[in-house]
C-alpha cells in the first residue's frame, strides 16, 4: 500500500467571479522514501494539492467535488477534524514558504516547539518516549529535550542554548531549519514542504536541500515538495508531478521526465530556464496566459497555449498514458512529439 | 482573467465600480456585517423620517399630558410613557436624529483633524513628529469626558459646543492611527519608487500614502461612531449638551434613572437604542475592514 | 563609461560602531551594456542601488554618472538626473500603488518631469498607451488597477513606468525573481529587446546566476559589502577565481538530474 494516494481529487473554489474548478482530477501515488516534486506556474493548484493533504483548505469557500486522499489507506477527506488534528504534526508535517511569518515572534522557539511536541505526544505518547501515565512535568521535560534534539538534528549549532532564543535572533536559513525541526518533531512519516527554499539565498537553499535529503535517507521520511524551481526538483527529488491549471499533466521518476519530457507544457517550462548555452534574446517564453478556471477549455486545458494543438485536443481531457514504467503523460500526442 | 479577447474597463470609474462590487461580494459573505449594515440603515431611516411619522409629535415638541404619567408599554404607547406622560416611543425615535448627527459630526471632525496631525507627524518625522505627538499624548492623558465637560463648561452647554468638545478629546486616536499607518506606508516599495522617480513630499503624501491609509480611517470612523453616540449620550446623561425638551437618548436615559426599577420602560428603551447603535456601527466597521483591505482584493 | 562607482563606502552609524554596508566598492558600467551585480541577502546590493538613486547619502567615495559627480548636484539638478536613471523593482506586487490605475502609474513620472519633457495631459495619455504597447500590454489595460494584473503583467507596468521618461540607465533590481519561469523568460526577452531598441544601459541585480549569465556582459560579485570578483561574464562562469564565486556556482541548482549532488535511487 502506498503511503499517500490521491485519487481523482476535484476541488472547486467560490469567489466573486463564480466557482472555479481549481483541482480537476488529481491522481498521485507516493510511496515511502520517495521525494516528490510538484511543479507548475502560479495558480496551477500545486499549493492547494499540498494543503488538501493536511486538509487545511478552508471549506467554504472551497468544496471537494469528488475524490479521496488516502493516507495509509484511510480517506482523509472522510476523517473527523479530531482525527486530522491527531495526524497533523504527528504523522504529517508541513513547512511553508516564508520562514519569517510562520514563527510567533513573541515566544521563544523552544516554547513553540514544546507546544508542538506536547500536541504530538498527546496523540501518540511514544513520541516523547513516555507512557500515558507520565506526569505533565515529565512530559514537558521530555518535550524540551526532544526540541533540543530536533534542533541539533537540523543542524542548529549550540542547540541547547539557542532553544531559548526568539525567532528574530535567527537568520532566514536558520529559521527555516527551526520550522523543519518543528515539522519533524512528531516524527512524521510524510513531510509536505511548500516552497521551502524560495525565500532563501542559493547557498542557504543548498544547505536546506541537503538537510531534507539526509532526513529522507537516514530517517526514512517521505516528502512532497511543492516548488516552481525546476533546478530544485532536478537536484533533490526522486519523482516529479507537473501541474497545469488544476491537472497533473505529466508525472514520473525525475530522470525520464527531465531527460525526455512528454508533455508540451513540461518542455516549455524547461525551455524557459536560461542555461549556459542559451543565446541572448532566444530564451523561449511560454506565450499566453493560464486559462480562466471559471470557464476552462472543454478539452486539454493547455491547448490554448500549445504549439502542437490540434482539433483533437478540444474533444475531451486527455487521459494519462504511460510512456515508460511510471512515467505518464496526459497529452493526445504523448510520445509523438 | 479571460483568455483570447480581453475587454478592459473604459475608464478608472468603471474599474472602481468593479472593485466596489467585488468588495460588496466579500461583505455579503459575512452575516454579522450584513446585520450591522441593516441596523445602521434602519437607524438612518428612522433618523430621517422618524420625527414626521411618530404617533405623538406634540410630545416631541415638549408637550406634556400629566394624566397619562408612567403608563406601561401598551398598544397605544408602545414604549410606555414617562413622568410627564410623554410617549417614550416618539421621544426615542425623534432622539435618533440628534444622537446620530452629533455622533457623526464628532467622528468626522476628529478624523479630519487627527488625520492632518498624524499624517504630517508620520511623514516628516524627527522634531515635527516629536512636537505633534507629545501634544497628542497630552490630549490623550486628559480623560475625554472630563475634557469635554471642561470645554462645555467654558463655552456653555449646547449641541454645537458639545460636539466640538467631544471631537477635541477624540482626534488623538485618529492622529495615532494615521501616524502609524503613514510611517508604515512610507517604507512601502511603491513609495520608494515614487521617491526614485523624483516625486516631492506633497505628491507622495497626497497621491501615494493617504489614499492607502483611508481604509483604516474609515473603519475606525465606523467603529468609533457607536462610542461617539455613547459619549454624546453620556454627556446628555450628566446634563451637559442637549437640554430638554429636545429629545436625545442620553438625556432621556438620564431623566429616567430616577424612576428605575418601577418604571423600567422609561430607561430601557432609550438604553436599547444606544446599545443598538453602538452594536450596529461596530459590526459594520468590522465588515468594512474586510472589504476595504486592498490586499484581500485578489 | 556611463556610470562609475569609485571607492564607495557606506556606513550606517549605530551604537557600538555601526554597520559597514558597502566597503570601497568600485564598479564601471559601460554604456549600452548589461552589468550584472550578484549577491545574496545582506550583501549590500540594495544599498548600492539606493545610493546610486540618491535615496541614501554615501559615506565615502564618488558616484559619477556621465562625467558628473552625483554628490555635487543641487536638488533641482538631481531631480533632472533622476529622469535619466530609472529603476525597476523586484516585487511587482509591492512596487505599484494599489490605489492607482495602470494609466496613472505610468503617467506619473511624466507628470513629475513635465518641465523636462513638456507633455500635456493628452500627449501623456497617448504616450502611456504607446508604452503599454511597447511592453506587450494593450489599451484595454489602461484603466485597471494593479491587483487585476498577474505578476508578469505588473512587472511590465513597472518597466513601462521606468521607460516613461526616456532614461539611459535602468537599474533592474531582481526584476524576475518573483515571477514564474515561463513569465521570467518573457520579461527577460522584453528587456533584451528594449535594450537594443533604445540603447539602454542595464545594471542588473540578481542572485539567479542563470539569469545573470543569460543577460549580462559583465558581472561583479558582492559579498558583505565588498566586491569579491569582477569580470567578463563567461570568464567568471567558466573560470571563477574566488571561493565565493565557486561556492555560488556550485550551489546553483541546475535543472539536470545528472548534476545532482545527491546520489539517489529512481
Amino acid at each position: 500500500m502506498a503511503l499517500l494516494e490521491i485519487r481523482n481529487l476535484h476541488l472547486a473554489m467560490r469567489s466573486f467571479e463564480g466557482e472555479a474548478h481549481v483541482l480537476n482530477g488529481i491522481d498521485l501515488k507516493v510511496d515511502t522514501g520517495e521525494i516528490w516534486g510538484v511543479v507548475g506556474e502560479t495558480g496551477c493548484g500545486k499549493s492547494l494539492t499540498g494543503l488538501s493533504i493536511s486538509r487545511l483548505v478552508p471549506t467554504p469557500p472551497a468544496r471537494y467535488l469528488a475524490g479521496e486522499i488516502l493516507f495509509e489507506g484511510r480517506d482523509l477527506l472522510a476523517a473527523s477534524e479530531a482525527e486530522m488534528r491527531a495526524l497533523r504534526g504527528r504523522r504529517i508535517g508541513m513547512i511553508f514558504q516564508d520562514p519569517t511569518t510562520n514563527l510567533n515572534p513573541v515566544f521563544r522557539i523552544g516554547d513553540q516547539m514544546v507546544d508542538v511536541a506536547l500536541h504530538a505526544g498527546h496523540a501518540d505518547p511514544a513520541v516523547l518516549g513516555l507512557d500515558r501515565r507520565a506526569s505533565g512535568r515529565a512530559r514537558r521535560k521530555a518535550a524540551r529535550a526532544l526540541a533540543v534534539r530536533m534542533l541539533e538534528r537540523v543542524g542548529i549549532p549550540d542547540a541547547a542554548r539557542r532553544v531559548d532564543d526568539y525567532p528574530h535572533q535567527f537568520s532566514g536559513g536558520m529559521r527555516q531549519r527551526v520550522l523543519i525541526a518543528m515539522a519533524l518533531i512528531g516524527k512524521p512519516d510524510l513531510l509536505i514542504a511548500d516552497e521551502p527554499t524560495t525565500a532563501l539565498d542559493v547557498s542557504v537553499q543548498a544547505q536546506i536541500l541537503r538537510l531534507i535529503h539526509d532526513l529522507v535517507v537516514e530517517d526514512g521520511l517521505t516528502v512532497v515538495m511543492i516548488t516552481h524551481n525546476l533546478g530544485v526538483v532536478a537536484q533533490l527529488c526522486t519523482h516529479v508531478a507537473v501541474m497545469y491549471a488544476g491537472n497533473i499533466v505529466e508525472a514520473g521518476p525525475v530522470r525520464p521526465v527531465f531527460k525526455n519530457p512528454g508533455h508540451p507544457y513540461t518542455r516549455a517550462l524547461m525551455a524557459a530556464v536560461p542555461t549556459a548555452g542559451t543565446k541572448r534574446g532566444e530564451l523561449a517564453g511560454l506565450p499566453g496566459i493560464v486559462p480562466s478556471l471559471f470557464k476552462p477549455p472543454p478539452g486539454c486545458r493547455f491547448a490554448t497555449r500549445c504549439a502542437h494543438a490540434t482539433a483533437a485536443c478540444d474533444l475531451g481531457a486527455p487521459a494519462m498514458r504511460e510512456l515508460s514504467p511510471g512515467h505518464s503523460v496526459a497529452c493526445v500526442l504523448a510520445g509523438e512529439i | 482573467m479571460s483568455a483570447a479577447v480581453e475587454t478592459g474597463p473604459r475608464n478608472a470609474l468603471s474599474s472602481r465600480w468593479q472593485n466596489w462590487r467585488r468588495g460588496a461580494y466579500r461583505f455579503r459573505q459575512s452575516t454579522l456585517s450584513i446585520v450591522g449594515l441593516v441596523i445602521v440603515a434602519l437607524l438612518i431611516a428612522v433618523a430621517l423620517v422618524g420625527p414626521y411619522v411618530v404617533p405623538h409629535p406634540e410630545h416631541v415638541a415638549g408637550g406634556v399630558s400629566t394624566a397619562m404619567r408612567f403608563r406601561p408599554p401598551s398598544a397605544q404607547f408602545w414604549f410606555g410613557t414617562n413622568e410627564l406622560g410623554q410617549d417614550v416611543f416618539s421621544l426615542v425615535v425623534a432622539g435618533s436624529r440628534i444622537s446620530l448627527l452629533a455622533g457623526l459630526a464628532v467622528v468626522v471632525i476628529a478624523a479630519i483633524f487627527g488625520t492632518l496631525i498624524g499624517a504630517v507627524a508620520g511623514y516628516f518625522g524627527r522634531w515635527v513628529d516629536e512636537a505633534l505627538m507629545r501634544f497628542t499624548d497630552l490630549m490623550l492623558t486628559l480623560p475625554s469626558l472630563i475634557l469635554a465637560m471642561a470645554i462645555a463648561a467654558a463655552l456653555g452647554p449646547g449641541i454645537g459646543n458639545m460636539v466640538f468638545a467631544i471631537a477635541m478629546s477624540w482626534w488623538p486616536g485618529f492622529a495615532r492611527l494615521v501616524r502609524g499607518e503613514v510611517m508604515a506606508k512610507k517604507e512601502e516599495v511603491f513609495v520608494q519608487a515614487a521617491r526614485a522617480l523624483g516625486a516631492g513630499a506633497p505628491r507622495i503624501l497626497m497621491r501615494h500614502i493617504l489614499p492607502n491609509v483611508i481604509s483604516p480611517i474609515i473603519v475606525k470612523m465606523s467603529l468609533d461612531m457607536g462610542f461617539a453616540i455613547l459619549t454624546v449620550a453620556s454627556l446628555g446623561f450628566v446634563g451637559i449638551g442637549v437640554k430638554p425638551p429636545t429629545p436625545e437618548w442620553g438625556s432621556l436615559l438620564s431623566l429616567a434613572r430616577g424612576y428605575m426599577p418601577d418604571y423600567w420602560w422609561t430607561a430601557i428603551f432609550p438604553g436599547m437604542a444606544i446599545f443598538l447603535a453602538v452594536f450596529g456601527f461596530n459590526l459594520l466597521g468590522d465588515g468594512l475592514r474586510d472589504v476595504l483591505d486592498p490586499k484581500a482584493r485578489r | 563609461m556611463v556610470l562609475r562607482i569609485e571607492g564607495v563606502t557606506k556606513l550606517y552609524p549605530a551604537r557600538g560602531g555601526g554597520v559597514t554596508a558597502l566597503r570601497d566598492v568600485t564598479l564601471n558600467v559601460v554604456a549600452r551594456e548589461s552589468f550584472g551585480l550578484v549577491g545574496e541577502s545582506g550583501s549590500g546590493k540594495t544599498t548600492l542601488t539606493r545610493c546610486i538613486l540618491g535615496l541614501e547619502p554615501i559615506t565615502e567615495g564618488r558616484i559619477v554618472y556621465d562625467g558628473v559627480d552625483l554628490a555635487t548636484l543641487s536638488a533641482a539638478e538631481m531631480r533632472r538626473m533622476r529622469s535619466r536613471i530609472q529603476i525597476v523593482f523586484q516585487d511587482p506586487y509591492a512596487s505599484l500603488n494599489p490605489r492607482m490605475s495602470a494609466h496613472d502609474i505610468i503617467e506619473e513620472p511624466m507628470v513629475i518631469h513635465r518641465a523636462t519633457l513638456g507633455l500635456n495631459a493628452r500627449q501623456r495619455t497617448e504616450r502611456v498607451a504607446e508604452l503599454l504597447q511597447l511592453v506587450g500590454l494593450g489599451e484595454q489595460h489602461l484603466w485597471r488597477f494593479p491587483h487585476e494584473f498577474s505578476g508578469g503583467q505588473r512587472q511590465r507596468i513597472g518597466i513601462a513606468r521606468a521607460l516613461a521618461v526616456n532614461p539611459e540607465l535602468l537599474i533592474l533590481d531582481e526584476p524576475t525573481s518573483a515571477l514564474d519561469v515561463s513569465v521570467q523568460a518573457q520579461v527577460l526577452n522584453l528587456l533584451h529587446d528594449l535594450q537594443r531598441r533604445f540603447a539602454l544601459t542595464y545594471l542588473f541585480i540578481s542572485h539567479d546566476l542563470g539569469v545573470i549569465r543569460y543577460i549580462c556582459d559583465h558581472v561583479a560579485l558582492i559579498y558583505r559589502g565588498e566586491i569579491v570578483e569582477e569580470g567578463d561574464t563567461e570568464t567568471i562562469f567558466t573560470a571563477p577565481k574566488s571561493d565565493y564565486a565557486r561556492m555560488l556556482l556550485a550551489a546553483m541548482p541546475e535543472p539536470d538530474p545528472d548534476k545532482s549532488p545527491f546520489a539517489r535511487a529512481g
